[in-house]
């Protein structure tokens, strides 16, 4: 501020600002930053010093440096698979289910029969909250009382599709995959409304063949859904919580970074230290992406 | 930015105006709150948050109500909400007096200096057995918890199966084991069993330890002094992976509800419950058809003394302001008459105090008085005996790997060691 108020000084002209437009300035953006400071950058600096404690939220804070990351790499089973659960959720929602909703969207764009029937069933899945679909996904997938083993009719071996601890992770993703392919396709639909068809039809006119024209003409104009969709997409894979929580806490095989967290944090005896630690690797696989993100960003918008 | 007209001044001040409005509005209620309640009432935290007995709790707060002329401020909490949100609970502003259990769950707490010390209640309380007064004192040898009631956990199966089969109840685990292979061959699933949640095994754990090596271990086991990968401890793991193929497969990913359904539908013959599990799946017609017997013996030397019966009961908070309310109210809740008035209204546990009245008991009600009154020693369950940090992240996970691969139980003890080591340490 004294830089502004040194310039006003000197230079009398029409960029000045009175003293109460400088008040106002500096409540309107002072109250924002303040609470992004108090609400955001608070917490996680807690949570950053908190895991360097074994505090279990009622007791004296004792400093204990490293032992809780050490404790989590070597000797607590749940993290590796927790992590790899996680990276294979970014994996299975960026590779399978946002390709499949962007394939969706462009057979929808194209006009096929009873496509405004198709856009909304394709959809309804997104307005249930992940906690119902794990729900749903129990009445599917359930060993003894499950829709799908009484269709399959395997009375005598039934497959466990949401206890064996090899199989319930894909049937979770798929779950998962049910609503946020439906959820990309509306997105990207959007997207290739807005495409000029002029563009189109210029590629046809000189030749394009029709992938060609999409992968070359109309995918690169679907940049900023492209972005927001990627977004999403590793939000949605890296928050996960709600659907394996609905079926089995996230245990025996649907271990989840996030979840790893809460039983720590959450519950008596709580470990509070050890879970910001926990917390503490899931924001720094979250920073790999934003950081990669935002150089991305920023050097797109260079070249624009 | 633009220096504004006056009339975009107005509006500005007007949304500070409206900003400030906005701020008080938030933090009025947070100050309401604050205020505290008089002093002629008792508030009490309640995880009794299932419709039967919260009716019956309601029943037993109004009748004292109108026996002390003290209101009685009931908090209703979720039932497993109120067991997360504990550490929360009392270091904010906890009720007077609280629902909990007994044991080292309670221990945990008294330790941290958050229970009211009640032995000068305990001095005039009748008809607690040792057991009982054991169970709700704390390491320190004073008392903190006055229980309530308690429900046994045994082997249930339904009389009519065994009469079709001609079975006989077993006493030792050899004719159990036996037994489940005779089922076995009937074409029933000898031994129901889900464990999607996670606890319900811990049941048949803490039981085959008893019996085969007696309640002071499993306590110290329990208690973090023993070693998991002593051969004691390997040893019950090993019986219970003899028992597995007469287990219900998939166990992981089944309920327990779903397990005691098929203990309903005739479709398993025994399965290892508490008294108010197995009960709520049956019709009421077939309720009458339900019985059960103690856990078998696996080593004379420990015969079936122990008996696994959890017991509830309630808390003073030290940091309530209503100490002397709070002492009369759990006075109160001691009597007879006042475990009467609830297990009217939800018979699916026993009373603690052997001087209510068992008259208004149904036949397993009856039979679980007899189990715990002969018990010599009565343990709480897995994740009650031990440090919930320690069960939760720990022992849900071992046991379930157990489920999964029954093999590997030298892997399994040494993982559950390691990280008991760590936990255990952290104090």
């Amino acid at each position: 501020m004294p830089l502004t108020t040194a310039r006003r000084a000197k230079r009398r002209g029409p960029r000045r600002f009175t003293p109460r437009d400088l008040a106002v300035i500096g409540v309107l953006l002072g109250i924002p930053v303040l609470l992004d400071l108090a609400l955001i950058w608070g917490p996680t600096l807690a949570s950053v010093g908190l895991s360097f404690t074994n505090w279990d939220g009622i007791g004296d804070i004792h400093w204990v440096g490293i032992d809780n990351y050490k404790t989590l790499f070597t000797d607590y089973p749940p993290f590796w698979p927790a992590v790899r659960n996680n990276l294979l959720w970014v994996a299975f929602l960026g590779l399978v289910a946002t390709p499949f909703g962007l394939l969706l969207a462009v057979l929808l764009d194209k006009g096929v029969r009873f496509s405004r029937f198709y856009q909304s069933t394709l959809y309804m899945p997104v307005v249930l909250s992940l906690a119902i679909v794990g729900f749903i996904a129990q009445l599917v997938f359930s060993r003894d009382q499950g829709a799908l083993n009484a269709i399959l009719a395997n009375k005598n071996d039934p497959v466990d599709w949401l206890g064996d601890p090899d199989l319930n992770i894909w049937m979770v993703l798929l779950a998962a995959a049910w609503r946020h392919t439906g959820y990309v396709m509306i997105l990207y639909l959007a997207g290739l409304k807005s495409v000029d068809p002029s563009l189109k039809e210029a590629a046809a006119i000189d030749g394009a063949s029709e992938t060609q024209t999409f992968f070359r003409v109309v995918l690169p104009t679907l940049r900023p859904v492209n972005i927001i969709v990627g977004v999403i997409t590793v939000i949605e894979a890296l928050r996960a919580f709600d659907i394996v929580y609905a079926i089995n806490h996230g245990r025996n095989g649907l271990e989840l970074l996030s979840v790893l967290v809460t039983d720590n944090i959450i519950g008596e005896a709580s470990r509070i230290g050890f879970g910001s630690a926990i917390a503490v690797v899931l924001l720094t696989v979250s920073l790999g992406f934003i950081v990669t993100y935002l150089v991305q960003e920023l050097r797109g918008g260079k070249k624009r | 930015m633009e220096p504004s007209s006056s009339g975009h001044r107005i509006s500005r001040r007007a949304l500070l105006r409206g900003t400030a409005a906005g701020a008080g509005a938030v933090a009025l209620p947070a100050l309401l709150t604050a205020c505290g309640g008089p002093g002629d009432e008792v508030k009490i935290g309640s995880n009794a948050s299932d419709a039967v007995p919260r009716k019956a709790f309601a029943e037993v707060f109004n009748a004292y109500e109108k026996k002390s002329d003290k209101k009685v401020k009931v908090n209703t909490v979720n039932h497993e909400a109120f067991q997360e949100g504990i550490n929360r609970y009392l270091k904010g502003t906890p009720d007077d007096v609280f629902m909990w259990f007994a044991g080292y769950r309670m221990q945990f707490f008294a330790e941290q200096g958050q229970l009211a010390d009640i032995s000068d209640l305990w001095k005039g309380f009748d008809g607690f057995s040792a057991a009982l007064k054991a169970q709700s004192t704390g390491k320190d040898g004073k008392q903190y918890l006055v229980p309530y009631y308690y429900y046994p956990w045994a082997v249930f199966y339904r009389k009519s199966v065994f009469a079709q089969h001609g079975y006989e109840i077993p006493k030792t685990f050899d004719e159990f084991r036996a037994l489940a292979k005779r089922m076995d061959k009937d074409g029933l699933d000898a031994i129901a069993f889900g464990d999607k949640d996670g606890w319900p095994a811990m049941g048949t754990f803490d039981y085959l330890n008893m019996r085969a090596n007696g309640y002071d271990f499993h306590v110290s086991l329990m208690g973090g002094e023993e070693s998991w990968t002593d051969p004691k401890v390997k040893h019950v793991f090993d019986l219970w992976r003899g028992l597995m193929p007469y287990h219900q497969k998939g166990a992981n990913g089944r309920t327990w509800q779903e397990a005691a359904q098929s203990l309903a539908q005739k479709k398993s013959g025994m399965a290892v419950f508490g008294l108010p599990h197995p009960g709520q799946q049956f019709s009421a017609a077939d309720r009458e058809d339900l019985d059960f017997f103690a856990f078998p013996e696996i080593d004379s030397a420990y015969g079936q003394d122990a008996v696994e019966a959890p017991i509830d009961g309630f808390l003073l908070a030290k940091k309530s302001k209503r100490q002397k309310e709070g002492k009369e109210l759990m006075k109160y809740l001691a009597t007879p008459a006042a475990e009467e008035i609830y297990l009217k209204r939800d018979p699916n546990n026993i009373a603690v105090n052997d001087k209510a009245s068992t008259s208004s008991y149904n036949a397993l009600q009856k039979k679980a008085v007899d189990l715990v009154s002969n018990a010599k020693q009565i343990s709480q369950f897995m994740d009650r005996d031990t440090r919930p940090d320690f069960a939760s992240q720990v022992m849900i996970r071992a046991i379930q790997q157990f489920i999964n691969k029954p093999n590997d139980i030298d892997g399994l003890t040494k993982d559950i060691e390691s990280q008991k080591k760590t936990i255990f340490a952290s104090d």
